[in-house]
């Protein structure tokens, strides 16, 4: 009976280690230019979202249309300032894998804190991750309360 | 562990001096956020009254105080303290013949719950892209708590506004069930025996509980607000203070209400907006929460109460009943349901610490830059005005995310499983915790969806 729940036991933590850090297969295409123009204004990116492949060589064209915005990219430390109604040009090569928040970091007006966009490079693996591992807890839990109740 | 057992702490929590300094320093803190919000910048971020009132002072009381200390904050909480003095006619202990003003009058019975500090939160949570940006605003609800509470203290006995007002108080008290401390007396029969009970009332070495609470009849966190005041009146050195496992309280088969349960809803409802609004890249969704009066406002203040006050509590509604189904219960509906809302208590605290990890350590940065320049008039205090904004953790934060959302996640269905384990068999329990645990489930999901 030991026996057994310390397999399940193991069973649960490699599977949960497996889920949490076995390489994905990547299905990508071949790393092109993407050129993406976003506009800021007071307090969004337009587009909100921005989606490339990894590999693919990045140009985004910041666009001011109120006031002097910036746009700071979670992950990769990379930041560019546009002046109203001018443009600025960041480029970049996606090499990291995962979605990461675009700020503006230049403080633009009372929500500025909360101007924010989001940069995902191929599949936000890492949230996949996250729900399986959700979903393994709760059967851990679940295996952890049949032990702990055997008698019933 | 008894932690009034070391001679050193139990000293330094009766003494009343610590507490007093600790009172006058925040004091201090408190109205210098205010006047900063009036007269100083309008720029949210360069602000004292915002940054040290939204960043970090919530940082230290989501991320630290309530999680391990329960009402931790309420013992140091400035608010209540003037009103405190004026009851009371005095600023340390009650030796002495000078007598305080006000009424003191008792506080409504059929008010004696948490509707009230619900509906204050809900208010609060509503307007809150306004409250936590706009130096101005920030500053009026910040006085307008502090007016309150003192106000309140001149007409009613004891703190009125701290257990049946404060939006903040509720939640705290909500989610102080969880606290692995608790003060609790010693020994039941010694209290039955005690006939002055100058822990209610008050006697020449310490104040009646300020919270109106009897320490012998405490079997939760909620009302006690950690003060000392009990441990300083107590003739027969009764009262203690214990650390417990995490989430003690919300196991226990009684004391469970419907108000409290609906605390529940709010709280992890305004963590799911909140976290879509605030930190999602959708810009006409932050642009109608934050112009308030719009009609794209009045659109968002819609969808908020029904989410909160219908969806939210329906959908849940909804697992309950599969799960009485299932198990062919015959408990009644309500009481199922609101046990089980108890589920909601950890999943929120966790909820909404994954939420301000993410908004406090890009934002951090601020504190030593309105340190140096609180007002945001070009001062330079401390050398530190002059800072660059610069994210803290941003490469880890969303394991870190993920890492608390699936403890909310395995704390809640363990929760569930307790609660459900009272009457049932094992087979039962599961079977009537399965469906929540499946709401809780794609709460978590949609809470990692909205994050990462």
């Amino acid at each position: 009976m030991r026996r057994t729940r310390w397999m399940i036991w193991l069973l649960l933590g490699l599977v949960g280690l497996a889920v949490g850090f076995v390489p994905l297969p990547n299905f990508y295409p071949q790393p092109t230019e993407r050129v993406f123009r976003v506009h800021a204004s007071q307090f969004a990116f337009s587009p909100g979202e921005i989606n490339v492949n990894p590999g693919d060589r990045v140009t985004i064209e910041l666009v001011s249309t109120d006031v002097v915005h910036g746009l700071f990219i979670d992950g990769y430390g990379l930041s560019v300032e546009a002046d109203p109604g001018q443009s600025a040009r960041l480029e970049f090569t996606a090499d990291r894998s995962g979605s990461f928040r675009m700020r503006c970091n230049v403080s633009c007006g009372a929500m500025h804190p909360f101007m924010i966009g989001k940069l995902v490079v191929g599949q936000n693996q890492l949230l996949w991750r996250g729900i399986g591992l959700a979903g393994l807890a709760l059967l851990s839990v679940l295996v952890g309360f049949v032990y702990r109740h055997p008698s019933q | 562990m008894e932690l009034t057992r070391f001679p050193i702490i139990k000293s330094i929590l009766k003494s009343r001096w610590p507490q007093l300094v600790i009172f006058a320093v925040f004091l201090a803190g408190f109205v210098i956020a205010i006047l900063a919000g009036f007269i100083g910048t309008p720029v949210g971020s360069r602000n004292f009254g915002i940054v040290f009132v939204w960043i970090a002072w919530w940082a230290i009381l989501i991320l630290v105080a309530v999680p391990f200390l329960g009402r931790g904050w309420c013992a140091v909480c400035p608010i209540p303290v003037v009103g405190d003095w004026m009851q009371r006619g005095k600023l340390l202990s009650p030796e002495g013949d000078s007598k305080g003003i006000g009424l003191n009058l008792r506080w409504p019975k059929r008010l004696n719950n948490i509707w009230i500090q619900n509906i204050a939160f809900t208010l609060v949570a509503l307007f809150s892209s306004l409250i936590l940006t706009t130096p101005l605003a920030s500053a009026a609800i910040l006085a307008g708590m502090l007016f309150v509470a003192f106000g309140l203290s001149l007409v009613f006995e004891r703190r009125a506004f701290c257990r049946y007002v404060c939006p903040v108080g509720g939640f705290i008290g909500l989610y102080s069930q969880t606290a692995p401390v608790e003060l609790r007396v010693t020994n039941k029969t010694i209290c039955a025996t005690c006939k002055d009970k100058p822990c209610y009332n008050g006697s020449e070495a310490g104040y009646g509980c300020p919270w109106g609470v009897s320490p012998s009849g405490l079997a939760k966190n909620t009302a006690c607000g950690l003060c000392m005041e009990c441990l300083r009146t107590c003739p027969n050195d009764n009262i203690a203070i214990r650390t417990r496992p995490f989430g003690a309280d919300i196991y226990k088969p009684t004391g469970k209400r419907l108000d409290e349960a609906y605390k529940a809803f709010i709280m992890l409802g305004a963590a799911l907006i909140y976290a879509a609004v605030l930190l999602g890249p959708w810009g006409e969704l932050k642009l109608a929460a934050y112009q308030i009066g719009s009609r794209a406002w009045f659109g968002y203040a819609v969808a908020f109460l029904v989410f909160i006050f219908a969806l939210l509590p329906l959908l849940f509604l909804l697992a309950v009943q599969i799960s009485r189904l299932i198990t062919r219960s015959g408990t009644a509906l309500r009481k199922e349901f609101i046990s089980h809302s108890y589920t909601l208590v950890p999943l929120g605290l966790m909820a909404w610490v994954a939420f301000s990890l993410s908004f406090v350590l890009t934002n951090a940065s601020y504190i030593p830059i309105s340190l140096s320049d609180p007002f945001g008039w070009g001062w330079n205090l401390f050398g530190t005005a002059t800072l660059e904004w610069t994210p803290y953790l941003s490469a880890v934060l969303p394991v870190l995310q993920i890492g608390v959302l699936i403890t909310g996640l395995v704390w809640s269905v363990h929760t569930g499983l307790n609660i459900s384990a009272n009457p049932f068999s094992r087979q039962a329990a599961m079977l009537q915790a399965l469906p929540v645990a499946g709401f809780n489930l794609l709460v978590t999901v949609g809470l990692m969806i909205l994050l990462l």
